[in-house]
């Protein structure tokens, strides 16, 4: 090796370096600033200087903290299963079948994935306030539906094209019906990708913030990104930073940890969409 | 429409056929109920007097939320309306500067990003796993940790700034009219790059390996390869990933509605659309101008699609 190539060895991983840590800081920032406490927390530091509970303590006694969480949790998890359950069917009508209209159908779904959501925010609070569901997680299991549910049918769609044709053949020749096509033979194949859209489905439920500020009201009924918004101290200037990053932390930390469990499931789940076609 | 049981007598493709459309109908109902419906709603309610406060006492004023004029005794015509409103011009001003910007340096920064990735180096899983950290943080929480780290007084960026002697006072970031739109660009392009970088490396990965050992063989400089290889190579995975962020930077609210709370440097097309729906109670307003924010962006989609020959699809190669 000459010094030629052990020069461009060390600029790679620098820029490798430089990278990660841009990509990193501020969720390290927010852990060490979580743990400080009392005037510490007006203190620069790079490194945890103190490891104190305290805030993490005020962030799950406050009132509805806890209320929020459950209430994100329910939410995602509500729309996700609703979504999945719609997107698998339709979503092997639109891959397997070949029917007029179909391309243009496929528009239209990924249309209204990509909709701006404030565009039908006035139809949707009339919607909610038609039915009685204004301030209750209903109103937010229906309205997370517009992006969830064509995101999945999108994913799940590009996923079931890939399938061997040889085995759906073969069902056919042994006279299944689509039914059962879908649930015997193609289901097992497609757990790996449900798992994939379904989490990719949560995320985007757990972490929308414009429905849930807009549709619900009283503190207990808040996902968590609108409690976390809503933090505040005892005056407009005092603004609770330690309580705030504890609780950035604890909602982050079960993403960060699925994402990193899941790393190349998701990979392959966000490029579906986009780059395969 | 008959049952799907009476299956006698038709051909395999009808059967599949009229099973798809019940295998779609419950989809296209439910998109129906909580998409077009409310979409058609609040196009109406644009044309219409609606208040918050009595939703169903509204009566039809045609264009008047958008454009109207009114003659004065002296002669003067006095317009009213969305389209003659500085606000809104405004927010439209910030929401397309937002997204331009944005995408851009998301662009660039993620095709670079890509590049590092695409290389073969020990580590590469984990540096795969650290920069999806940024994408996975709910936006609410990446604008709470930046407004921290962006703190006038205790921000670290400023520290950082200070001790590199980049700046000589400390700046608020986020309140100051000259910075706050650089503040939430900041922001978005940190959250999103790792996207933009993980589609363009999906692109990266199809090409072929050899095309690159040929190159190699022939001797072209990477410079050269770089344009005139993998650019053009890439390009299809670039378009589509370009348009999904756009469509989404054009749409942005939270980040903005947190970050720099009622800054009128930053309020992009959502934000002042909401706070005339909600917070204003000016309802159809506020319905005439999220009704122009999506004939703005179903415009742009179009054009985009038209012009970019972009097949979204994915029909048609197989």
């Amino acid at each position: 090796m000459n010094i030629g190539t052990i020069f461009k060895k060390i600029a790679f991983y620098f820029v490798v370096l430089v990278i990660v840590v841009i990509a990193v800081f501020p969720f390290y920032y927010a852990i060490i600033t979580s743990f400080k406490t009392g005037s510490g927390i007006f203190q620069v530091d790079y490194w945890l200087t103190e490891i104190s509970w305290a805030n993490y303590e005020s962030v799950l006694k406050g009132r509805n903290f806890i209320s929020s969480l459950w209430n994100s949790v329910l939410i995602a998890g509500v729309t996700v299963a609703l979504s999945l359950l719609l997107a698998v069917t339709a979503s092997y009508a639109l891959a397997r079948v070949r029917f007029r209209g179909r391309g243009l159908l496929l528009m239209t779904i990924l249309g209204v994935s990509m909709f701006p959501q404030i565009a039908v925010l006035a139809g949707l609070f009339e919607l909610i306030r038609f039915i009685g569901v204004y301030n209750t997680p209903y109103a937010l299991i229906i309205s997370y539906t517009i992006f969830t549910l064509p995101f999945t049918v999108w994913v799940l769609t590009t996923f079931m094209r890939d399938l061997p044709m040889e085995i759906e053949e073969a069902a056919i020749m042994d006279g299944a019906t689509p039914w059962v096509i879908i649930t015997k033979v193609f289901m097992p194949l497609l757990w790996p990708a449900l798992v994939t859209t379904g989490l990719l489905a949560f995320i985007g439920a757990w972490n929308e913030f414009l429905f849930a500020l807009t549709f619900t009201i009283s503190e207990d009924q808040r996902t968590v990104p609108v409690a976390i918004s809503m933090l505040s101290g005892a005056s407009e200037q005092e603004i609770p930073w330690g309580p705030i990053m504890a609780a950035s932390v604890l909602v982050t930390i079960p993403l960060v940890i699925l994402v990193l469990i899941f790393q190349r499931k998701i990979v392959a789940g966000l490029t579906a969409g986009g780059v395969k076609g | 429409m008959s049952t799907p049981t009476k299956n006698e007598g038709l051909s395999l493709q009808q059967q599949r056929a009229r099973a798809a459309f019940w295998f779609l109908a419950p989809m296209l109902i439910a998109l129906f109920v909580v998409a077009a419906w409310p979409l058609l709603r609040s196009i109406y309610f644009s044309f219409t007097n609606t208040s918050l406060t009595s939703l169903y006492t509204g009566e039809w004023v045609g264009f008047d939320n958008y454009l109207t004029w009114r003659e004065l005794k002296s002669g003067r015509i006095l317009w009213k309306g969305t389209l003659v409103d500085p606000t809104w011009w405004t927010a439209v001003w910030n929401t397309v500067k937002f997204a331009v910007v944005s995408v851009t340096f998301e662009t660039i920064l993620g095709l670079m990003v890509a590049l590092v990735l695409h290389a073969n180096f020990k580590g590469r899983g984990w540096v795969r796993a650290a920069i999806l950290i940024p994408w996975a943080i709910p936006t609410i929480v990446s604008a709470k940790m930046w407004g921290w780290m962006l703190n006038d007084q205790f921000g670290i960026i400023n520290d950082m700034l200070l001790n590199l002697g980049l700046i000589d006072r400390k700046i608020a970031w986020t309140a100051n009219v000259d910075t706050a739109m650089l503040s939430v660009l900041v922001v978005d392009i940190w959250k999103t790059t790792p996207f933009m970088a993980l589609l363009c490396l999906a692109g990266l990965q199809m090409i072929p390996g050899d095309i690159y050992e040929a190159a190699k063989i022939d001797g072209v400089h990477p410079v050269k390869v770089f344009f005139k290889i993998t650019l053009p190579l890439v390009r299809p995975a670039l378009m589509v990933a370009v348009i999904f962020r756009m469509l989404d930077a054009l749409r942005i609210f939270d980040l903005v509605y947190v970050l720099t709370p009622k800054s009128a440097a930053t309020k992009t097309m959502s934000v002042v659309s909401r706070e005339n729906l909600i917070e204003f109670d000016k309802f159809a307003y506020g319905s005439a101008q999220s009704t122009l924010l999506f004939a703005f962006i179903a415009l742009f989609v179009v054009l985009y699609i038209w012009l970019g020959k972009v097949n979204l699809t994915g029909e048609g190669n197989r």
